[in-house]
């Protein structure tokens, strides 16, 4: 870490985007996490898909729960909304803003023990309602915050920095995502941004539940050997199913790709998801197929990452109840109280 | 490309942009943490064994290293270097304690040194220590040469001349003032060891145009008017001057016109205004006096009636560029301009004269009668005759002239100790971490963007109406502070090392300027534009590292890197660390030998 905020100077060929920010707009406030630490990266990527979204950034509400990865928000995106909630307890938080307001972009931060201990049922319930939402958890197998001990996404038989090896079977946040009905399922790692950056670029895109579990090693507890989320392991283990261009709406379309080498994805809004297949074999439109490849390649000690599963077709919790399409803060008191007149003529179509 | 030998002394050199710009090689953001520190005094010796003349090089250096300055290209004005090496000499205790003592012992050799400026004040600084007998001749009572005689007394006072020519004679420098050399052989026959030329260009070119000969009692050159001023021969000119030419003496010699009784004094220049010679800031400083500068005039005929100058006739030119970008002025077809005047100061450069070098005294001159000289060891044809400042290769400034007399010092400590004067000596060179706690440095590493601070100055109305008085008041302690918190401390050094590096992405993430990245190798002109920020400017280098665990490289581009630090506090293992680099030229003494 450091004390020191980043100079206000930048490179003077810094790009701005198409509402005139410059990805350095993006920026908060000075990271106060360890120095190295994977979350930093993460939020690095999150600023970079902001940037090339062209997000106004008053249009997101960033909202997390408790833990190193929770802090992250206040890391990123500092002109956006913000809410640090209780521990496990963002998506339903989450939630409960989106059906408020369903305009904004909500972006859940979380860690391996905020989703996947205290806050698991949350972590359910919401992909299986299909809030419309990105939910990012920053996997790094350990509590850093209370020095190193294993978390519920840590290997069966990896070792901790004291020498202890897990004992008990791990949770793997993407299958369980993909079985609960997540209509947007990746998997990436810190240390490739070129990986991350799209992936998150296309789940902020997804119409539905998005969920990225993003494996950032934790250099101060976790990054020895005998660790499975260290920087080496998951480097050295690494299976990429594909590599992804997010094509936005007007965007010219200027990549050439190799025929049968693509599938590409028409999201709702019309951004495309040009996948490049770096496995023939893999099919991120086939859910069952995915869960199938996944526990096979895990079983080969393989860590599989890339987009695993989209359905471009998804609906989200507001359609699922037909709620109004205007954000509540917006609806006024004509709307909100239709008068006595409106209420006899709903009460007569009831007799 | 190939991984960078960051132990070559050149290449972090080079990093220190201001370092590597200035001739002499002063440390320079070593000497400005100094004047931070309110240690005027070490601040000062740093700068004296470096460039000999610090208060008067605070004053009137020519500043190759501030448009160098890394500020330049993050920001837009360069840190105030000239400016803050004169708080450096202003502000000192009295140094004369620190300064080397008259060697007790003589070697036995004797260096004659002709004419008493920079150079042969500095090649004498550097031997008179080692036990030469150096001898000084000059033509005038006083030594300091051209800084004396030519620089107005508004710019730099005597005192300042004074004190520091006084610091080199103090060695044990015989000087002889009022002795001009008339004959190159005669002192080739008095059998020195070696002789030195720092003779200067002491001849102002003329313009030869109609009316020259008839109104000459009211022209001058630029140059020995300037010196008559200095040595209080003339003391008024007429009310309406036009001052010729387009250099930093054309600004002196309107400056010092405007004092003398000069009420409508006006510049007129060939070329445009941007072409001009002068630096920037002397520009400036006419223009803060009222003095208009008139560009693409050609000086035709002097209007001449009874023997008097009555003005100046000038033809009006444009700029018309040939395929190779060179520029060519030509008639642009208006009519002709007139100014009347009283007087003409001609300031249309300055040539070398050496009617006192025989030429059969050994010394090949070439085609435009310049000694052949050697540019490394500058040597002339005569292995025991040496040329330094503006007598070897023409008119540069005060800066050039003193590094020329450090190298002349080497290459004559070397001769007379038998050893072959080509081979040069490495500068000495420092690396040392700067690291003094979890998040501290030994350096305010804290940047922000900062605009230059303004040197006061006198007002006009008592700076014109004295040609004595120091117009520049130079920097209080307070603004020198502020200004000095601009370095970027640029020899402070990212140094990496790629067996620590675990490719964690903290650096890249952090660097404010986007100077890192790691990615796949390739050739330079192709890596260049792969960065994360494309490295546009060639001028500066590539740090490249290999060896990492996935077999990329780490790249950094010098160009815009704060010296900020944040690579190293973000890095969890120590691979980047702040270094400090200080370089030191390698001056004669035992360490050149």
């Amino acid at each position: 870490m450091t004390y020191l905020a980043k100079p206000k100077f930048h490179h003077p060929s810094l790009p701005k985007n198409a509402i005139g920010f410059t990805r350095r707009d993006y920026e908060a406030s000075t990271s106060t996490l360890c120095a190295g630490c994977g979350h930093d990266s993460i939020s690095a990527a999150i600023i970079e898909a902001a940037f090339e979204l062209s997000i106004e950034p008053h249009r997101v509400a960033k909202i997390s729960g408790i833990g190193c990865s929770s802090k992250t928000p206040d890391y990123f995106l500092g002109a956006s909304h913000g809410f640090n909630s209780v521990h496990g307890r963002m998506p339903s938080v989450l939630t409960g803003a989106n059906l408020a307001n369903r305009d904004l972009i909500y972006l859940g931060v979380s860690g391996d023990g905020d989703s996947a201990s205290i806050g698991f049922g949350q972590f359910a319930h919401a992909l299986r309602r299909g809030v419309n939402m990105v939910y990012i958890v920053e996997n790094n197998g350990v509590y850093g915050l209370t020095k190193g001990q294993f978390s519920a996404t840590a290997d069966r038989g990896s070792k901790s920095k004291k020498g202890v090896f897990n004992t008990d079977n791990s949770i793997d946040l993407v299958s369980i995502a993909l079985q609960l009905g997540a209509t947007f399922v990746a998997r990436s790692f810190s240390g490739d941004k070129s990986q991350l950056v799209p992936l998150i670029k296309a789940a902020i895109q997804h119409r539905g539940a998005a969920f990225i579990d993003v494996i950032s090693p934790c250099i101060a507890f976790n990054n020895h050997a005998g660790s499975t989320k260290s920087l080496e392991y998951v480097r050295a283990h690494n299976e990429a199913v594909n590599a992804l261009d997010v094509m936005i709406g007007r965007d010219p379309i200027t990549v050439n790709y190799a025929p049968g080498k693509v599938v590409s994805v028409t999201q709702h809004d019309g951004t495309v998801l040009n996948l490049r297949k770096i496995n023939d074999e893999y099919d991120p439109g086939d859910r069952l197929a995915a869960m199938n490849f996944l526990q096979k390649h895990a079983a080969l000690g393989q860590i599989v990452t890339g987009l695993l599963y989209v359905d471009s077709e998804a609906d989200d919790l507001h359609s699922n109840f037909n709620t109004v399409s205007t954000p509540l803060n917006q609806l006024d008191t004509a709307a909100l109280c239709p008068g006595s007149v409106t209420l006899e003529t709903i009460n007569d179509s009831l007799r | 490309m190939k991984p960078t030998d960051i132990s070559a002394p050149g290449y972090f050199h080079k990093v220190v942009d201001c370092q590597w710009a200035c001739p002499a090689h002063t440390p320079v953001p070593e000497y400005i943490r100094l004047i931070a520190a309110g240690r005027y005094g070490d601040a000062y010796m740093i700068n004296w064994k470096s460039n000999v003349f610090p208060g008067i090089l605070g004053r009137t250096c020519d500043r190759p290293c501030e448009p160098a300055c890394r500020r330049v290209r993050v920001e837009e004005e360069p840190v105030a270097i000239c400016r803050l090496k004169r708080v450096a000499a202003d502000y000192k205790d009295d140094v004369k304690g620190r300064m080397p003592q008259p060697s007790p012992t003589k070697n036995g050799k004797r260096i004659a040194l002709v004419g008493a400026g920079p150079a042969s004040l500095t090649v004498a600084r550097d031997l008179a220590p080692l036990g030469y007998d150096c001898v000084v001749f000059d033509g005038d009572k006083h030594a300091g040469g051209m800084m004396r005689t030519q620089i107005p007394k508004f710019r730099l006072p005597d005192s300042v001349i004074d004190e520091e020519t006084n610091y080199v004679l103090d060695l044990g420098v015989e000087f002889r003032g009022g002795t001009r050399i008339d004959s190159m052989k005669a002192l080739l026959a008095e059998d020195y060891d070696a002789i030195v030329v720092g003779s200067g260009a002491p001849r102002g070119r003329d313009l030869d145009i109609p009316g020259r000969k008839e109104a000459a009692a009211n022209i001058h050159i630029g140059i020995d008017w300037l010196s008559s001023v200095s040595f209080d021969h003339i003391h008024t000119i007429g009310k309406r001057v036009i001052v010729l030419g387009g250099g930093n003496t054309a600004m002196d010699c309107c400056r010092s016109a405007r004092r003398l009784g000069g009420e409508d004094v006006k510049v007129v220049v060939r070329s445009g205004f941007d072409e001009m010679k002068a630096s920037p800031w002397e520009k400036e400083d006419a223009a803060r006096e009222g003095i208009p500068i008139h560009n693409f005039l050609v000086p035709k005929e002097f209007l001449h009636d009874g023997g008097k100058l009555t003005g100046v006739v000038f033809e009006k030119v444009k700029a018309e560029y040939d395929a190779k970008g060179r520029r060519k002025l030509v008639p642009a077809g208006e009519p002709d301009v007139t100014f009347a005047c009283d007087d003409v100061l001609v300031a249309v450069g300055q040539e070398n004269a050496f009617p006192w070098i025989e030429r059969d005294a050994g010394i090949d001159f070439d085609e435009w009668g310049m000694p052949k000289v050697d540019k490394v060891t500058f040597q002339s044809s005569h292995p025991k005759v040496f040329f330094g400042g503006d007598a070897a290769f023409g008119p540069k400034n005060i800066i050039w002239a003193v590094a020329h007399g450090h190298e002349v010092a080497v290459s004559i400590d070397k001769m007379l100790h038998g050893e072959n004067i080509a081979d040069r000596p490495l500068p000495a060179v420092q690396v040392v971490n700067q690291k003094m706690g979890i998040h501290e440095w030994s350096y305010k590493n804290e940047v922000m963007p900062d605009e230059r601070y303004a040197v006061p100055h006198r007002d006009n109305a008592s700076a014109l109406s004295s040609i004595k008085a120091e117009v520049e008041l130079g920097f209080d302690p307070n603004l020198a502070l502020a200004e000095a918190g601009r370095c970027l401390n640029c020899d402070v050094e990212t140094v990496f090392s790629a067996p620590l590096c675990i490719e964690c992405d903290a650096c890249v993430d952090v660097c404010p300027m986007d100077c890192i990245t790691f990615t796949d190798n390739g050739e330079e002109d192709d890596l260049r534009q792969r960065l994360r920020a494309p490295a546009l400017n060639l001028t500066q280098d590539i740090y490249v590292a290999d060896g990492l665990k996935t077999g990329r490289i780490m790249a950094k581009d010098e160009d815009v890197c704060l010296h900020c630090g944040l690579c190293a506090e973000r890095c969890p293992t120590g691979a980047w660390d702040m270094n400090k680099f200080f370089l030191e030229v390698t001056h004669a003494g035992p360490a050149c030998r």
